[in-house]
């Protein structure tokens, strides 16, 4: 099962087994991982599971649609390159490996 | 100070209620008894991303087996919780076992109310409420051709909209003259019954079900008060809840609609809370006495009991919202969209993309938003702070809302 590397603010680390398919809030949600709120239960309409993607897996994620480009926007922390909303983004096996790091605050 | 939490519920208040315990430092037992079977999960997809295939059982779990381990969070599944005995602190399931507290959170939810009319024990009316009346529901979805819903509520116009997309021929019949009259204004309700009629779906207001027709067993139609006849080879039947209080009620607790529970989510018996769907509430920013069915008042009443049995008084203040998601249109409200003198509009309701603030004593009280995420989230920080923009403010698309409250 491929590997997702939770870092948050604090730079507390957590690596979990997330099954093909579920996304990274399901992930960190199901695993108790602090740092993700995701008040809508994942449904793309709070911008409280905002994750800063690590660069190398960028261009394997699905293209942003423009609702969650929007959301970003609006995420209670910085926006940067690497922003994504969590909710959006499923396990694959091209993403094995995944590290993503966690905002200082989502609401 | 508690030892042992007892959660009677496993929904979303329930599990928050025991995440927050946790979270907060709370090292005594946590037990939570719940009359289904299946680990809990999320209730608002069942109607949405499940039906529609995009989400599948394991993605609606709130936690793992193992985060139930890890926590300490012991399950009691398949026990419905009968009778309370206040002077003993005690709680007894339908199973016979006798759990003690020091603290009794009460998170039963609701059940639908059901619709008792001829022919009611007919195979194919469905409702909705569990995992398993959506796994049933999906399955006949999959093999029927005529859909016919009762009640043009959230639950109701979820299902419908799923429903047409999935190429059924789609009739919802609603009571009131427009959907949705309960929770929403005239001008969104026209908007969402316009996109319903758009997509092909029947809407036919202020008709009601007077019995249903079947043959082998099966129902066949819909017969409706003005004696004409709807065929369906599917009902799903949406015309609200009610709250599961009985218990609570004759264990003496005050219950009226749902559980009396005051700003820190307390009941009349000491070491009582209710929380979520089942409890009853004064709500500032509605104005009322009223239950919330809600993920958010689910939350934040979970979050707030907990922290309440730890000593941590925490008054209960906060902007409800809710949402529902039909066709292309997410709708997302936050605050009270009733009993307001203006409103203004942000944005393009021909596009489909726009937010209405509502205006009551030159204050703003609500805001409605459909596929306008970013107003919502800037709407639910203006109302909690009783922060109210201006006219041109609201018109202003380049204006950012959320500047007001930084």
């Amino acid at each position: 099962m491929p590997k997702i590397t939770y870092i948050n603010h604090e730079g507390e680390t957590t690596e979990i087994d997330l099954p093909i398919g579920h996304s990274l809030v399901e992930g960190a949600v199901q695993n108790d991982i602090e740092g993700i709120v995701a008040e809508c239960g994942g449904s793309c309409m709070c911008a409280t599971c905002h994750c800063y993607v690590d660069e190398a897996f960028l261009d394997k994620l699905p293209e942003m649609e423009e609702e969650e480009d929007e959301m970003l926007e609006d995420a209670a922390s910085e926006r940067k390159s690497n922003s994504r909303l969590g909710c959006q983004i499923r396990m694959t096996e091209d993403l094995e490996g995944l590290i993503v790091r966690l905002p200082e605050t989502q609401v | 100070m508690s030892k042992r939490v007892v959660i009677a519920g496993a929904g979303q208040a329930a599990i928050q209620a025991a995440t927050t315990l946790r979270s907060e430092g709370f090292e005594g037992e946590i037990l939570m008894v719940a009359d289904e079977l299946d680990l809990p999960y999320q209730k608002p997809p069942l109607s949405k991303g499940f039906l529609m295939d995009k989400l599948q059982e394991k993605n609606l779990l709130f936690k793992t087996e193992k985060f139930f381990e890890e926590k300490n969070v012991q399950l009691a599944l398949g026990e419905k919780v009968t009778e309370i005995f206040q002077v003993n602190k005690a709680i007894k399931t339908n199973k016979g076992n006798v759990y003690d507290y020091d603290s009794l959170i009460i998170a039963t939810g609701t059940r639908n109310r059901i619709l008792n009319i001829l022919g009611s024990e007919l195979e194919g009316i469905h409702y909705l409420r569990s995992l398993e009346d959506a796994k049933s529901l999906k399955q006949k979805l999959a093999t029927s051709k005529k859909l016919v819903v009762i009640g043009g509520g959230f639950i109701g116009l979820e299902i419908a909209a799923a429903a047409k997309e999935k190429g059924l021929e789609v009739t919802v019949l609603e009571v009131q003259d427009r959907l949705m009259a309960r929770v929403l204004p005239p001008i969104i309700s026209d908007i969402f019954e316009a996109k319903h009629r758009d997509k092909g779906v029947d809407i036919q207001l202020q008709k009601s079900a007077t019995a249903f027709i079947g043959e082998n067993n099966h129902v066949t139609g819909v017969q409706l008060d003005d004696e004409s006849i709807i065929s369906a080879d599917l009902v799903v039947v949406g015309i609200g809840v009610v709250p599961n209080d009985d218990f609570a009620a004759s264990g003496g607790i005050k219950c009226s609609n749902g559980i009396e529970v005051d700003d820190f989510t307390r009941t009349n018996v000491e070491d009582i809370y209710a929380i979520g769907d089942v409890a009853c509430h004064y709500n500032d920013f509605m104005q009322s006495t009223l239950r919330l069915e809600s993920v958010q008042n689910a939350m934040d009443q979970g979050k707030i009991s907990a922290l309440h049995i730890l000593g941590k008084e925490e008054a209960y203040y906060l902007v409800p919202w809710f949402w529902t998601h039909q066709f292309e249109l997410k709708l997302q409200m936050a605050g009270c969209n009733q009993g307001y003198d203006e409103y203004f509009t942000r944005g393009s309701i021909e596009e489909e993309k726009f937010s209405i603030f509502y205006i009551k004593d030159e204050k703003l009280i609500g805001v409605d938003s459909i596929n306008r995420a970013s107003d919502h989230m800037a709407a639910r920080k203006l109302i909690q702070a009783g922060v109210t923009p201006t006219e041109e403010q609201i018109e202003d698309l380049d204006f950012k809302l959320k500047t007001l409250i930084d």
